[in-house]
């Protein structure tokens, strides 16, 4: 008897690692909410010597890849600098846990984005940040690709289903390549909305499917 | 000592009984003729009178007439035919408007939408809290095109048991016909077509620990059902396709096996599960109405976890359920069935179903919440939410 999960993940999923919170954490950034779903809490410590993360912890609200992709992308993340924790990807996360089922991919990249965002935090809180930009299409492109087409384990920008994206007024408007009874159709949608509003300067997001 | 693993999720397949399998064997090996043979050789007529004493049995446990019952390959098959059916026999003479309720199981939800492809118009009825269909709601619905209204018996998640009888008299008074998906109330929940005014009940033998695969369809007699399955001339030209004798013969044996104490003591066995979850774990609620629910069925949302990491921990400690949790669903959509009765997408999420059969006892239900005790204990202490309050 197998499972759809790699003996890694399954280990990861059992005696998950660095699991808990921070008090006073130095960076700190929740992904996901429990009205759509999983949700991964991410602390970081940083050493403002060597910008190196010295201590980092997590918290998830999820299922069993949710909860392993947390553990293993804290093991991936202490040492390495606030940079090349930035860059850690769903794929090397992945691969570090022999392997996640393509239609798990969204329900793991959120730790990924979790480690990201609290960098970010970080960076933030400490000054080291440009200002902020007004949303371009651009913007709004590569956070389309933090959404997981969950027929390919892919984004959706990887996977031509972006068929278009205009910015008006704060109205965000992308339309994606699908019928709107898809299968995946509310689920893409609410990951894209939210993906997409948090940017400081969209007001609305609106999501149309194609027939 | 534990029968492990402890198998909790009945509602979705049973283990066969021996007993079952013991009356299915001369099918197989001994007779094993089609009943369409009868007139060629004497093998056909043992075949034919196994078939017809199955259906007679079958039909009766409804208090229906044997020509009445029609074997399919099981309710997924039955809801299709209940729904197209009617829709191609009426949908030109009389209107193409279907009513269902917004948590049915899938055979008749997609069948729904299926038909709302081909032009059908579809009311989706709410469900209040507990998953009660509104009757006065239904009456409005009901309009001079309206052509049939399937409203399942019981729910499929959350065991929630529907006024089946005030629904057929409204259908009745309207002369619309009434289809009812009773497969998870099927000789568990008494229902008499004498008593209530029924046209077409979608059964199945898999949840009774008959063999999967059979399946079948009450028609009141002088329904309008076009035939869906083309081919010969099999239950009553109604369904073509050679029958399966040694099933319909095992669902036989599961009715006649199902007896009124069995089943008290399912219910005995589940209502000391939802009685001590819900007084020993914190933070959950039970899904459905605590009464007017399936003998077998309990349903409850642990907060601030995930289900699917229920299930799997679950799994290593050798104990089998399900859950509503998007995570678990090819959909990746957590339950239509919570979100109907109003729950939010965290219910969902956390929402588990234990479904009971014969061979469950209460030493593994004593097992199951002390394992499901720590479980939930273990997942809480690593979630972010929920922590507010105990600091």
């Amino acid at each position: 008897m197998r499972f759809p999960y790699s003996e890694t993940v399954l280990e990861h999923f059992r005696h998950p690692r660095n699991v808990g919170k921070i008090e006073n954490a130095d960076g700190k950034a929740i992904e996901g909410s429990p009205a759509c779903g999983d949700m991964v809490s991410v602390y970081i410590n940083v050493d403002p010597k060597t910008n190196t993360i010295s201590d980092v912890k997590f918290e998830s609200y999820g299922c069993a890849s949710n909860i392993a992709t947390g553990s293993i992308i804290t093991e991936l993340a202490k040492g390495k600098t606030l940079d090349e924790a930035k860059k850690i990807t769903w794929k090397e996360a992945s691969e570090a846990l022999g392997g996640l089922p393509k239609i798990k991919a969204h329900c793991s990249v959120l730790a990924v984005e979790g480690l990201r965002s609290a960098v970010e935090n970080y960076e933030e809180r400490h000054g080291l940040v440009k200002d902020r930009k007004p949303t371009t299409v651009e913007t709004v492109r590569r956070r389309l690709k933090k959404v997981m087409n969950p027929m390919a384990g892919l984004d959706l920008v990887r996977t031509n289903l972006v068929r278009d994206i205009d910015i008006k007024n704060g109205t965000v408007r992308v339309v994606i390549d699908l019928p709107p009874d898809h299968q995946f159709a509310s689920a893409i949608k609410e990951e894209i909305t939210e993906k997409i509003e948090p940017l400081w300067d969209v007001k609305e997001v609106v999501v149309e499917f194609t027939e | 000592m534990l029968n492990r693993p402890v198998y909790l999720d009945n509602a979705a397949a049973t283990r066969l009984d021996e007993r079952i399998l013991e009356a299915m064997r001369p099918y197989f090996f001994d007779i094993y003729a089609v009943a369409t043979s009868e007139f060629g050789y004497s093998q056909g007529i043992e075949a034919r009178e196994a078939l017809d004493g199955a259906r007679e049995a079958l039909a009766a446990t409804l208090g229906a007439a044997p020509e009445e019952f029609i074997f399919t390959s099981g309710s997924t098959e039955s809801s299709n035919v209940a729904l197209k059916g009617v829709a191609l026999a009426l949908g030109k003479k009389k209107g193409k408007h279907v009513i269902v309720s917004k948590i049915e199981d899938f055979p008749v939800l997609n069948s729904a939408r299926a038909l709302e492809k081909q032009g059908f118009q579809v009311t989706y009825l709410d469900v209040d809290s507990d998953g009660f269909v509104d009757l006065d709601k239904l009456r409005e619905s009901i309009t001079n095109e309206t052509i049939l209204v399937s409203i399942q018996h019981a729910n499929q998640e959350i065991g929630t048991i529907q006024d089946i009888k005030n629904i057929g008299l409204i259908c009745r008074e309207k002369g619309v016909l009434f289809h009812t998906d009773a497969t998870h109330t099927f000789t568990r929940v008494p229902l008499d077509v004498k008593k209530i005014p029924v046209d077409l009940i979608t059964v199945s033998a898999h949840t009774i620990h008959g063999p999967k695969g059979t399946g079948g369809l009450y028609i009141r007699k002088g329904t309008s059902l076009a035939k869906w399955v083309d081919g010969g001339f099999q239950e009553f030209d109604l369904r073509a396709g050679l029958e399966n004798i040694p099933g319909a013969v095992g669902f036989a044996k599961a009715v006649e096996l199902v007896t009124t104490q069995e089943t008290e003591q399912i219910q005995l066995v589940r209502d000391h599960v939802i009685d001590r979850i819900l007084a020993e774990i914190p933070d959950t609620v039970l899904n459905g109405h605590r009464w007017k629910r399936l003998p077998q069925n309990a349903n409850i949302s642990f907060h601030f976890i995930e289900g699917e990491s229920i299930t799997l921990h679950l799994d290593m400690h050798g104990f089998a359920v399900s859950t509503g949790s998007a995570c678990f669903s090819r959909s990746l959509e957590g339950s239509h069935v919570i979100f109907g009765i109003g729950g939010d997408h965290e219910r969902a999420h956390g929402s588990i179903r234990f479904t009971f059969g014969r061979y469950n006892t209460i030493e593994d239900t004593n097992a199951l919440v002390n394992t499901l005790a720590e479980v939930v204990r273990e997942l809480r202490s690593i979630s972010p939410l929920g922590k507010e309050k105990k600091e």
